[in-house]
């Protein structure tokens, strides 16, 4: 190496530096609210910076000829216009998906670094005679672990977006032995992972390799089905984290700072806010990961007594209109009916009417953390009026009307009072303690968690069937008339 | 470069990013996970050197193609859709 090409190297190790510096900026600005935004435009810097001085790395310059140019600057134009279009494209509503789907993407790209890393250096080496075409036992490893990693986010994000798109069953699917099934697949991934690092010749380490990455798939997929869709935000976040660490076993094989140091931060990152979000539903990570929670014909909890009352959009008005306390309770139902303008409208007019008015948050309302939050700001809905589920309950003590719009298990009353319902200790938004509840909801089934409502047989509880943004648009216009 | 330093980065690297988001109020939580997210396509820098280094070897260069496409897709997507919740919030916040 010559002395240009090593002072190139480290001034472009030196801009990894500096991109690092503003991921991490960027991650802490995304953190607080008035800094979110400056956050993700620093982080997003760094990401530029980064691959920038890539371009200038001694491989690829080494490597400056027409051909690959045309591939690296048509990959990357093929790749920014399809993410701006999507991530412009995307309504509001199916957010989560789209988070998820993105997630898997990442998680593919990092298998496919190692594969073709490994691919390159290890069956086509001139020194092929040592173990695996040369590599370091190291690399072999880091190798094996993006792929693993990067295979089981990438199917996992996948099935993940396909429930909560509503493209398969929300429910979580279980089968008997599945446990088992599980157990075997991911000890056999283990058993070729192994393999693949101690094997030796390239062309049978190869061979375990496709039967790892395929392995890897399998896994993503049995891994998630058992989970309900109630609990993807969880599953999501934590397929997130995955995805950095895939992308940090990436950097270790490519022997990249960047790499490692953003991956990392982001699987870390992505613990946490993992833990934060079993916390809220007060179960562990391996609860929400192995019970198979909410499944079809599962553990349904005690028999409801009572039964449900309906109330027509007429007298739900005069509810209203004579409610001095309102509470409104979001819930995913009111991002699939794509209400939360309606939603605002009727909150204005109540205001104008004399009535206070708040919205309860639920930490786990929706399909991700904040999801509502992202919704109701998009409605233009004041930042004051929303509320975190502690004061909620406390307004709702109070309040003459909770409006329950699609919102379900967190709700639940059984949550606190039924031992033998699976939600049980979860902390829920007391929406029973209103003096009125009208529970905004499509049909009687039960919610997404495969759970029937406690709550919908309560004696102060009315449900107005049918969509919930026809519902709200209607009250709405009785209101002006 | 030296294993022991990579793994060194890795470990203050996992402590960091444990610290930095311990405090983080929740609305927040679905734009810091898709911001994080996009961050996690910094293996768009791997995928550009997989695709540009092994340019005399077609299989990787193609696994390397495909990866730089999701990688982009993943890191631009990420980015925007991202500024685009927060844009909501930030509309709340001159209020």
């Amino acid at each position: 190496m010559n002395a240009d090409s090593q002072t190139l190297m480290q001034t472009v190790n030196f801009v990894y530096i500096i991109s690092s510096i503003l991921f991490v900026i960027g991650i802490k600005m995304l953190g607080k609210a008035d800094t979110a935004r400056k956050g993700n435009i620093i982080s997003a810097v760094g990401m530029l910076i980064a691959v920038v001085a890539t371009l200038f790395d001694r491989q690829i310059l080494k490597a400056a000829e027409p051909m690959s140019w045309a591939l690296l600057v048509g990959a990357l134009a093929v790749g920014s216009i399809v993410g701006y279009l999507v991530a412009k494209k995307v309504k509001m509503t199916s957010m989560p998906e789209m988070v998820a789907l993105l997630n898997g993407f990442g998680g593919l790209a990092s298998l496919l670094v190692g594969w073709a890393d490994f691919y390159y250096r290890g069956m086509t080496s001139s020194i092929s005679n040592m173990v695996s075409g040369g590599l370091p036992t190291f690399t072999l490893v880091a190798t094996i672990l993006a792929v693993l990693i990067g295979g089981v986010t990438f199917t996992g994000s996948v099935y993940a977006w396909g429930k909560l798109s509503g493209k398969i069953s929300g429910r979580a699917q279980v089968f008997k032995g599945q446990k088992i099934v599980n157990a075997v697949i991911a000890l056999a991934s283990l058993a070729f992972s192994v393999s693949f690092c101690v094997v030796g010749d390239p062309q049978t380490a190869h061979l375990c390799l496709i039967a790892s990455i395929i392995l890897s798939f399998v896994l993503g997929f049995a891994a998630v089905m058992p989970i309900g869709g109630g609990d993807m935000p969880v599953v999501i976040s934590l397929l997130n984290s995955l995805s950095g660490l895939a992308a940090s076993a990436a950097g270790f094989v490519i022997e990249n700072n960047v790499l490692i140091v953003a991956g990392c931060l982001v699987g870390a990152s992505g613990v946490i806010l993992t833990v934060i979000m079993c916390k809220s539903m007060n179960r562990t990570l391996s609860n929400v990961l192995f019970s198979g929670f909410g499944a079809a014909g599962g553990a349904k909890g005690g028999k409801v007594a009572g039964e449900m009352k309906p109330m027509s959009v007429d007298d739900a008005y005069y509810v209203l209109e004579a409610a001095q306390n309102v509470v409104f309770i979001p819930g995913y139902g009111m991002a699939v009916a794509q209400a939360q303008h309606a939603v605002k409208e009727l909150a204005t007019i109540l205001e104008n009417n004399g009535a206070e008015v708040s919205f309860a948050i639920h930490p786990v309302a929706g399909r991700m953390p904040g999801h509502m939050n992202v919704l109701l700001a998009e409605a233009d809905v004041p930042y004051e009026q929303l509320k975190e589920m502690d004061e909620a309950n406390r307004i709702l003590e109070t309040a003459d009307v909770a409006v329950v719009i699609g919102a379900n298990d967190v709700v639940n009353p059984a949550a606190a009072e039924d031992k033998g319902s699976p939600i049980y200790g979860m902390p829920i938004i007391e929406a029973y303690k209103a003096k009125t509840v009208l529970a905004l909801k499509r049909g009687k089934g039960a919610g997404f968690s495969g759970l029937e409502n406690a709550l919908f047989f309560r004696p102060n509880t009315r449900m107005v069937y049918g969509d919930a943004k026809a519902t709200l648009n209607e009250l709405v216009s009785k209101f002006k008339q | 470069m030296d294993i022991i330093l990579l793994l060194f980065i890795f470990t203050l690297a996992a402590f960091l990013g444990f610290e930095l988001i311990s405090k983080v109020p929740s609305q927040l939580h679905t734009p810091l996970m898709s911001g994080s997210n996009a961050i996690s396509g910094i293996t768009i820098v791997g995928a550009l050197i997989a695709t540009a280094g092994t340019k005399d070897c077609t299989f990787a260069t193609v696994l390397g193609v495909v990866a730089l496409v999701l990688a982009c897709i993943n890191v631009v997507g990420g980015y925007f859709v991202t500024d685009r919740m927060l844009a909501m919030f930030k509309k709340k916040g001159g209020k």
